[in-house]
């Protein structure tokens, strides 16, 4: 298999701390402008060294020619330009299509950016066009009519199909709430920071069966940035780099009804993918940066990318300590269940601490060891899968 | 709702009848479309399914997932799979949300919403 040579790196970061409602003076293409800023500050680069630009569905003008909007908003020349479609797995896939192209000599600094803030209201009203409830949309003709809408059900599914298969508690999945939310409290941006305790999720209301309010992501607003460049410019940088030396994506559909399993996820073949090109065993990794828009999320994560084996995820989480202080680092910034879920931005914060982690700067919660991250992303209904490995040199 | 090459399931729905398509090469294919996920074929004829399945997945929606089904909660939605391979969503009716269980053996029945739109729900089977 050929891959990734370890010829990007990841040198910068930007990242607001989410909320729940929108408080800023700058929105839109505004926002991108000041991710920009910061993370290319963040990585001592300036403005002229950026010839690549990676980012999610623009709000403004219907959603097209983001990145036209963005070099010249942002007075840039890109030489490589890509929209990332992916959902939650957005900020990974970003990061590893800045990577390829890179490596490939397209372009050489990447700016990779993603948010949620509104832009300012049209004071005529209006707004996008596209629903996915449209004419000729499968999900729209097939799904809605039964009221499969949205994204908690298709995870209440699968949580049921897995504790049908494997057995699992409702205890189990609350623990991962639980040391999420530990970590959270160590970090100062986090959304939700008051302590709770497996008692406190399973007495939260039960939105869909089996899942409770406290084991589902709150929307959020937020944005994120990362600047990802080559080895050579990489030397420069303020901060140690992070090379992207593994990755993995695998998409097979968007409505869980059609997942082929719902217990062996696509994410299995993202994650082997990454692992194999990288070269570094599961034993290797010192932080688990696993997308969480669900406890059950995280528990098969946790298996299908190799941490434990098919249907031990549950006792995985009894036996280990997912905290910074733990035997099992992962999602150090509380996840997107208590760091908050800012649109493709939450997607984007497990690769965000990732890179805060490798260069010591993680504060309070700063592991004592960490050179090698996996960062999963995981996008629509289980459906859109990314894997990212890391290691700073 | 349904497009030129959907129309024809929900011609059957309304007719009580539940269709799949079948493809030249035997795979038999739900949701409609006009080539084969299995391999790409765009020869494929519709035919009668049982209506018989087993429920794969289940949840009960304790608050509606959307404002047009807030009269429905407590309502189930449901991975069905069907004897003829196929997997499709749907809503389980005529049982109580706790005496549903993945496994169980299902029928389908018909829903006529409107003159247009018939949509098939699944009971238990022989009730």
């Amino acid at each position: 298999m050929g891959g990734l040579r370890g010829e990007a790196a990841i040198v910068g970061i930007a990242e607001f701390a989410p909320v729940r409602r929108p408080d800023r003076t700058w929105m839109g293409l505004e926002a991108y402008a000041e991710l920009a800023r910061l993370a290319l500050d963040d990585a001592g680069f300036s403005h002229d060294d950026v010839d690549g630009l990676m980012t999610g569905h623009l709000a403004d003008s219907g959603g097209l020619f983001a990145p036209g909007h963005l070099t010249e908003y942002l007075g840039i020349a890109s030489h490589f330009s890509e929209v990332v479609d992916l959902g939650g797995a957005t900020g990974a896939g970003a990061v590893l299509r800045a990577a390829i192209a890179i490596e490939m000599g397209l372009c050489e600094t990447a700016l990779c950016i993603v948010h949620t803030l509104p832009r300012p209201k049209n004071p005529k009203g209006g707004g996008p066009t596209f629903r996915m409830g449209a004419w000729g949309s499968p999900m729209g003709e097939f799904d809605y009519p039964f009221g499969a809408i949205g994204q908690n059900y298709a995870y209440a599914l699968i949580a049921n199909r897995y504790a049908y298969e494997f057995g699992l508690t409702d205890e189990q999945r609350a623990k991962v709430a639980v040391d999420q939310r530990k970590n959270a409290m160590a970090n100062p941006k986090a959304v939700f920071r008051d302590p709770i305790d497996i008692d406190d999720v399973l007495n939260s209301p039960v939105i869909v069966d089996p899942l409770h309010m406290l084991e589902i992501v709150m929307p959020c607003f937020g944005g994120a940035a990362v600047v990802v460049t080559s080895k050579e410019k990489a030397k420069r940088a303020k901060h140690r780099p992070a090379y992207i030396i593994g990755g993995g994506e695998n998409t097979t559909h968007l409505s869980v009804t059609y997942d082929p399993s719902f217990t062996e996820t696509p994410i299995k073949a993202a994650a082997d993918r990454a692992f194999e090109m990288a070269g570094v065993k599961r034993s290797d990794i010192d932080l688990a940066s696993l997308y969480d828009c669900y406890t059950i999320t995280v528990l098969l994560t946790l298996e299908d990318t190799g941490f434990c084996g098919k249907g031990e995820a549950g006792k995985f989480v009894e036996e280990h300590d997912l905290t910074y202080r733990g035997d099992f680092p992962m999602n150090t910034h509380g996840g997107q269940l208590s760091f908050g879920q800012a649109g493709m931005a939450g997607g984007m914060s497990h690769i965000t601490e990732a890179y805060l982690q490798l260069t010591g700067r993680a504060g309070e919660r700063q592991l004592r060891r960490c050179d090698t991250v996996f960062v999963h992303g995981n996008g629509g209904l289980m459906s859109e899968q990314v894997s990212l490995v890391l290691r700073g040199e | 709702m349904p497009t030129p090459i959907t129309q024809p399931f929900w011609d059957g729905t309304r007719q009580h009848r539940l269709l799949l398509q079948r493809c030249e090469a035997g795979h038999m294919i739900f949701y409609p479309r006009s080539h084969c996920p299995g391999c790409l074929s765009n020869r494929l004829e519709w035919v009668e399914a049982s209506g018989k399945g087993t429920l794969y997945s289940y949840t009960v929606a304790r608050r509606p997932t959307s404002p047009d089904f807030e009269h429905d909660v407590p309502f189930v939605i449901a991975v069905v799979e069907l004897d003829e391979g196929p997997r499709m969503t749907s809503r389980l009716v005529e049982v109580d949300p706790d005496a549903v269980r993945i496994g169980m053996r299902l029928e389908v029945v018909f829903d006529d919403v409107t003159e247009e739109i018939t949509l098939p729900y699944f009971r238990p089977a022989g009730t």
